[in-house]
């Protein structure tokens, strides 16, 4: 069972896969024709080895979803990765009441809080002026499943103008299309190298524009066609200047498809569970800070430890 | 202060140093001058000490967010810098921005009044500033208030920021910077002023720096053309004589004077109008003592008489900058020796550093092993045609170490770094075999690459042991070889012996735990220092 599609949720070799239905088309592209891959609608339910499971959106990325499981031992809900913050690119969290809700705590500690979207991106679409009247190139680094293409739907905001992007991105872009997500339109980096590299007045010039690219196309030759270039990261990881700073982005913008701290604690408010388990990230606090407030709680182990992925 | 916060974020923001310099030069021409003045103190790495306690701003963000310390000190971990932590979780409290304030109005009217409040005054007046700034500004609230403000610039950017708002030449602007000044609107009227200001006449140079040799010897042409020096170790310094005066200012633009009488007393023989660059050093029967020795010096501001005696010290003249007055930086070295050996005694207290003369690269390459058992960090390597130039610009000056101390030792544990490696963790403890357990041995913070760093990182959150807070205890696996330059006994180690500027010289994949290096094998390289 998949909550969402990202590589540290979703893993290949095994022998069958059950995903919420948005979230099917985006296995289909990581995993090939050949993974047995089976999907269910949001909310409907499937009983399998003696519990009643269903899938319930996450908000996380397209197709994320929290797993319910019901059995004479009660209701567990499996919340995956999730976020309250509204995005357009996939079906908003939906609260499900539960005994036991395993949260995630990516970012569990109170110096995480996230600005109004709206601002985060009235400081990209800044940044990215100030790049263009430099004549300058905008590199935004940001993971290729979800947050490039919160990216492109929120970027509607402020331009129409279409946005270069790596050519890894290409087939999720087309993905969250085909699931009828509304996005800018996108032209990958066109490979003329050559060129470039000798220096024609002809070469391609990227200056001005705004160019999407997984993080591990940076500082490999790719980048050189893309001239001078301002680059920054999308992630809640940039909400600490020393992060930042340590991997030496030009500029970090605090855009994030987890919760913050106080979405943590209104989620598992809402959920009324008694009990909370937490995993990935700061587990440990938070699950701590929990017990303080008479709530049992617990941490669970997972193999992603260190850096958190997909954000 | 929103205009300094905004130059801290923008300075902040890039790693261009072009960018850097037009966003400093762009504010020191619109500023107004008494923010200017404030802004070049803070950008200079000046602090104002400590007006506030940590504990106490520690409290009152407990107090102001209901948070338990616990919990604050795992955010410290994570952000690895206390005056952000408190302005991160402050993003609970609401804001309500106020209209601005100048940087010099909250230096000199807000801020520096509370030296000396009772900490519940002090409380009663910060408080209520959390919610009139955002983010930024109030991060550059707390960094002043803990004495803590540090922008990424060298002086070297500040200066040709100013030199550019100025239309001066660098130079200029670098020397009106030395030294002793307020930061008030006139005086940074009259760094700025094309003017010939009244100088300061205690002022010294900008010094000027060598950088490491990093291709063979020989690439540097002719031995002819080259003045060699052996490579004191102690602390840089320049002796200024001038209008009756003496000022002994160490490279970290300190004024020392007072800590070195002996030097004090013998400049007065020098000829008003003399300016002297040269080596502080711990130094008796004709021979340098370690730098440990001399550490005894700096720390001491009382007592002074005794420790004379007990450490008695020189000044190593490298170069003379300003002679009967007059700058002659950029006359050559060659001159400039000249003009040593008539201004400066070879011996003394006051003396020269004498040019090592051996004729040809292999005999210096030679010479240069020899540099522990002579008291010596090296050599250096000056141009006989060089001026006397300003930072650290390269080709005239080199300075050419000794390799380091080497050992292998496991490593025992990690914490978090600060500043840009917060969250990661890059503060390592070493350890050297001791009758079958390992004995801390160095702490090591430098060396690694990035991607070894992140290695290391996630090997060291799966293999942790123990926790004790922030500090990991991890499975004795991995073997470094650690590099430093100095060697003492210490009673203040467990292992008995401290190691100065260790560092990582190499991640030893090819070593098992159990071939790392004894403590005994240590104690052997400290008798060989001795």
């Amino acid at each position: 069972m998949i909550t969402h599609a990202h590589g540290d949720h979703a893993r290949a070799g095994s022998a069958s896969y059950l995903c919420a239905t948005p979230c099917a088309g985006l296995l289909r592209r990581r995993f090939g024709a050949d993974a047995r891959i089976e999907a269910i609608d949001y909310g409907q339910a499937v009983t399998l080895g003696g519990v009643r499971l269903s899938f319930h959106p996450a908000g996380h990325v397209l197709g994320s979803a929290q797993i319910r499981i019901e059995s004479s031992l009660g209701v567990t809900v499996v919340a995956g990765d999730y976020k309250r913050a509204a995005d357009s690119t996939c079906a908003p969290f939906e609260v499900v009441p539960c005994d036991t809700f395993i949260t995630e705590s990516t970012f569990g500690l109170p110096i995480y809080r996230w600005d109004e979207t709206a601002a985060i991106i009235d400081d990209i679409g800044g940044w990215w002026r100030s790049n263009a009247d430099a004549g300058r190139t905008s590199v935004m680094f940001c993971y290729t499943i979800g947050k490039a293409q919160r990216l492109l739907a929120e970027l509607m905001r402020v331009t129409d103008r279409p946005i270069y992007v790596h050519g890894m991105m290409l087939g999720m872009i087309d993905a969250y299309r085909d699931a009828g997500v509304a996005m800018l339109p996108v032209a990958p980096v066109i490979e003329r190298a050559g060129a470039t590299r000798r220096g024609k007045s002809s070469a391609p010039s990227f200056a001005g524009e705004l160019v999407l690219a997984p993080l591990s196309a940076r500082g490999t030759p790719w980048m050189r066609r893309l001239g001078d270039v301002s680059d920054a990261f999308a992630s809640g990881l940039m909400r600490v200047r020393g992060v930042r700073r340590q991997r030496g982005f030009d500029r970090g913008f605090v855009l994030s498809d987890h919760a913050d701290w106080p979405a943590l604690l209104r989620t598992i408010d809402e959920t009324g569970a008694s009990r909370v388990l937490a995993t990935h990230g700061h587990a440990e606090p938070l699950a701590r800070y929990l017990s303080e407030r008479g709530l049992d709680s617990g941490v669970i182990r997972t193999a992603w430890e260190g850096e958190p992925t997909g954000d | 202060m929103r205009r300094f916060a905004a130059l801290y974020d923008a300075i902040d923001s890039t790693t261009s140093t072009n960018a850097k310099v037009a966003a400093m030069a762009a504010y020191f021409s619109e500023a107004p001058p008494a923010d200017a003045a404030w802004a070049v103190f803070f950008l200079t790495g000046r602090r104002l000490k400590r007006l506030v306690p940590y504990a106490a701003i520690n409290d009152w963000t407990l107090a102001a967010t209901g948070l338990d310390q616990w919990l604050l000190a795992e955010c410290y971990s994570v952000v690895g810098d206390g005056a952000e932590t408190v302005a991160l979780v402050l993003d609970q409290v609401v804001v309500e921005t106020r209209e601005d304030v100048p940087l010099a109005d909250w230096v000199e009217q807000r801020i520096l009044p509370l030296r000396g409040m009772d900490p519940a005054a002090q409380q009663a007046r910060v408080s209520p500033w959390w919610g009139q700034l955002d983010r930024s500004q109030r991060f550059m609230l707390l960094k002043i208030l803990t004495g803590e403000l540090r922008v990424g610039v060298s002086q070297t950017l500040v200066v040709r920021a100013l030199a550019q708002a100025a239309q001066r030449p660098p130079t200029t602007v670098a020397a009106r910077l030395m030294g002793d000044w307020a930061p008030t609107g006139e005086w940074f009227t009259s760094l700025l002023s094309p003017e010939h200001t009244d100088e300061d006449r205690s002022r010294p140079y900008p010094f000027f720096l060598a950088s490491p040799l990093e291709d063979p010897i020989e690439s540097l042409g002719a031995r002819d053309d080259w003045f060699v020096e052996f490579k004191w170790d102690g602390i840089r310094a320049q002796l200024v004589r001038r209008a009756g005066g003496v000022h002994l200012w160490s490279r970290g633009e300190e004024l020392i004077t007072h800590r070195f009488p002996e030097i004090a007393a013998a400049a007065t023989r020098l000829p008003d109008g003399t300016v002297l660059d040269g080596e502080v050093l711990a130094f008796r029967d004709d021979r340098p003592l370690p730098f440990s020795a001399l550490q005894q010096r700096i720390g001491r501001q009382k007592q002074v008489a005794q420790m004379v005696r007990a450490v008695p010290v020189v000044f190593m003249t490298y170069d003379i900058l300003e002679d009967e007055g007059h700058d002659i930086r950029q006359r050559p070295l060659e001159d400039r020796r000249r003009l040593i050996e008539a201004r400066v005694p070879a011996t003394g207290v006051l003396r020269t550093s004498q040019i090592v003369t051996a004729p040809t690269w292999e005999d210096l390459a030679a010479l240069r092993t020899q540099s522990r058992t002579l008291g010596v960090e090296g050599l250096m390597l000056k141009r006989r045609s060089s001026a006397y130039g300003v930072g650290r610009k390269r080709g005239d000056w080199w300075k050419w170490k000794i390799d380091p101390y080497t050992i292998d030792a496991v490593l025992i544990y990690a914490q978090p770094g600060s500043g840009k490696r917060a969250s990661l963790l890059t503060d390592y403890t070493f350890g050297v075999w001791d009758n079958g357990e390992l004995v801390p041995i160095a702490k090591a913070y430098s060396g690694l690459s990035n991607e070894e760093i992140a290695d290391l990182d996630r090997w060291i959150r799966r293999h942790t042991v123990e926790r004790f807070g922030p500090v990991r205890h991890v499975e004795p696996v991995h073997v470094f070889e650690l590099g430093f330059e100095g060697i003492a006994a210490s009673t203040r180690h467990r292992s008995g012996i401290a190691v100065r500027f260790p560092r990582m010289l190499r991640w030893r994949t090819d070593k098992k735990a159990e071939e790392a290096d004894t403590l005994d094998h240590v104690r052997k390289i400290l008798e060989g220092a001795r």
